[in-house]
């Protein structure tokens, strides 16, 4: 072998050597791909965002520290002057829905109010109602579309409007691997959206379709931004989180009725304190026929339908 | 061979390092830049948050609460006039400038049957007559199934002699639309009458159209071969 002549370098180079050099280079550049979303992160988060604590860990400082980022935040991609709020449970409240679904007659007047008030997609008409089209005599779901236009109601037809039903025995909360979403002493199941790590398992785990994905970030024009928000409710959510409906918090904290019940024309819909003996809520539950969805799953929902 | 192994060791310890580096660099540098501004939206809000709190102390040691109120017509119908004056200017009358002169008859059920006024008009509310509700001895007040007169203001007592099922769910707030505050202690409740929604001729809900819908894969049109 020796005595053939040959190029010096590829002499020296011995094959073992080559392929172990072609892999190492290969890991390295394997490296490199896998840790390039980290430098993307770095652009597309604040070193602020990334650095921030659970809500339910903040001190009133930090809390105040990072709502003024949110709104600065706000200002710049949106060009909205907002106020974010911090409203917390009023104490001695807790906090349920109800819908007449004998007066219900589908026309989604809710379901563009809360699309309007939570700040939501404009390009997707995101909303966190979804009213189903079902025939007579049935509650599951199943049976029920969407997709319905036109002149509503239709013959044979009722109209179940969901939305998140504030479980007491909440799925999605279980799910969460990081505890970016959880039940507040008023009812209100809600997510830190500072918190959320984007995997959808609460999507998949919830029996009522409430939660929703940011595919992409919300597109919202200045003029049509709410800026009456709160952190734990309408702000401008970041894109890759999930979020879900609040019972709008921002208001009903505050002591004002939900928007989606204030947009209703049919006077369907009822919403109060459910620990207030003198409540609307409380006769009804008391006087109607009152079915409550997926009722076999033991979520306990914090959300009733009735019938006259 | 372990000389290379070392050199790419060596590599992805100095990579590691660096990024360390360059992000704890980043994060003095964008904290530093932050807190100018981040004052002086602390010092804002700390103080909306002590006039919230002074305001709801306030209230409850007062025990404030806001009415329920319900929306009113503004009084008896008035009727355009066809015609117009020489100026072009039209004119609204009340119901008594003729029904104060003509007789009241007191079967008619229909506006069908009418041969002067009040023709085309829809009336689709059982089996009633006209004087059921209108008042055949004053024509700007209704009265009630006893006689007595209510004023048009007052049409939900009228409403409630035959509709007492939805009267008494709406004094629950379980019938019809309201808007303003669920909490009385903070604010009040504005909530429709009858005829807000319901017109007392044909009170039918009216069908409506659905205009919004959201895009997303449940409403999507489903493909029929699939079913």
């Amino acid at each position: 072998m020796t005595d053939k002549p040959s190029l010096p370098i590829v002499e020296n180079f011995s094959r073992r050597a080559a392929v172990k050099g072609g892999f190492a280079t290969l890991g390295a550049a394997a490296f490199v791909a896998a840790v390039s979303p980290l430098r993307q992160a770095a652009s597309d988060k604040s070193a602020a965002e990334f650095m921030q604590q659970h809500y339910t860990e903040l001190s009133p400082e930090q809390k105040a520290d990072v709502i003024a980022r949110l709104e600065a935040e706000t200002k710049q991609n949106y060009g909205a002057e907002v106020t974010i709020g911090d409203d917390r449970p009023i104490p001695g409240t807790k906090f349920v829905y109800a819908i007449n679904l004998s007066v219900c007659n589908g026309n989604g007047n809710c379901v563009e109010a809360c699309h309007k008030e939570n700040n939501h997609d404009r390009s997707t008409n995101q909303s966190y109602i979804r009213v189903l089209e079902m025939p007579m005599g049935t509650m599951d779901m199943e049976q029920g579309t969407t997709t319905y236009t036109g002149a509503v109601p239709k013959d044979g037809k009722f109209y179940l409007p969901v939305q998140c039903q504030q479980c007491d025995e909440p799925p999605c909360v279980d799910v969460c691997p990081v505890k970016a979403t959880w039940k507040e002493e008023d009812g209100i199941v809600v997510v830190d959206y500072n918190w959320c790590i984007g995997c959808r398992y609460c999507e998949a785990a919830c029996p009522y379709h409430a939660r929703r994905f940011n595919w992409k970030k919300p597109e919202v024009p200045a003029e049509e931004v709410n800026p009456d928000q709160s952190y734990l409710s309408n702000r401008i959510r970041p894109v890759g989180v999930v979020e879900k409906c609040t019972y709008c918090l921002h208001r009903t904290r505050r002591g004002k009725l939900p928007a989606c019940l204030e947009a209703c024309p049919t006077g369907a819909r009822v919403f109060g304190n459910i620990l207030d003996k003198d409540s609307n809520l409380r006769w009804i539950l008391e006087n109607k026929r009152v079915y409550i969805l997926k009722e076999e799953l033991g979520t306990k929902p914090a959300f009733f339908y009735y019938f006259d | 061979m372990p000389r290379i192994a070392n050199l790419f060791f060596t590599c992805v310890v100095c990579v590691t390092a660096a990024m360390i580096l360059i992000a704890a660099g980043q994060t003095a540098l964008r904290d530093s830049t932050h807190t100018g501004s981040d004052e002086s939206h602390t010092v804002r809000d700390a103080s909306v948050h002590v006039a919230q709190s002074e305001s709801s102390a306030s209230e409850n040691s007062a025990a404030k609460t806001f009415p329920i109120i319900v929306r009113k017509p503004i009084g008896p119908p008035r009727i355009e006039l066809a015609g117009t004056d020489p100026q072009g200017r039209s004119a609204s009358v009340a119901c008594s400038t003729c029904h104060s002169v003509r007789k009241p008859n007191l079967e008619n059920v229909s506006a069908a049957t009418l041969d002067e006024f009040h023709q085309g008009m829809t009336f689709e509310h059982g089996k009633i007559a006209c004087y059921a509700c209108h008042n055949p001895s004053d024509a700007d007040t209704l009265h009630l199934a006893d006689g007595a007169s209510v004023a048009y203001e007052d049409v939900m007592t009228l409403c409630s002699q035959c509709h007492s099922k939805q009267a008494e769910s709406f004094a629950h707030g379980a019938h019809g639309g309201m808007n303003g505050h669920w909490d009385l202690n903070v604010g009040p409740q504005m909530k429709n009458n009858c005829i807000d929604c319901h017109d007392p001729h044909a009170p039918a809900y009216p069908k409506m159209i659905v205009g919004f819908k959201p895009k997303d894969r449940f409403n999507e049109p489903t493909d029929p071969a699939e079913h």
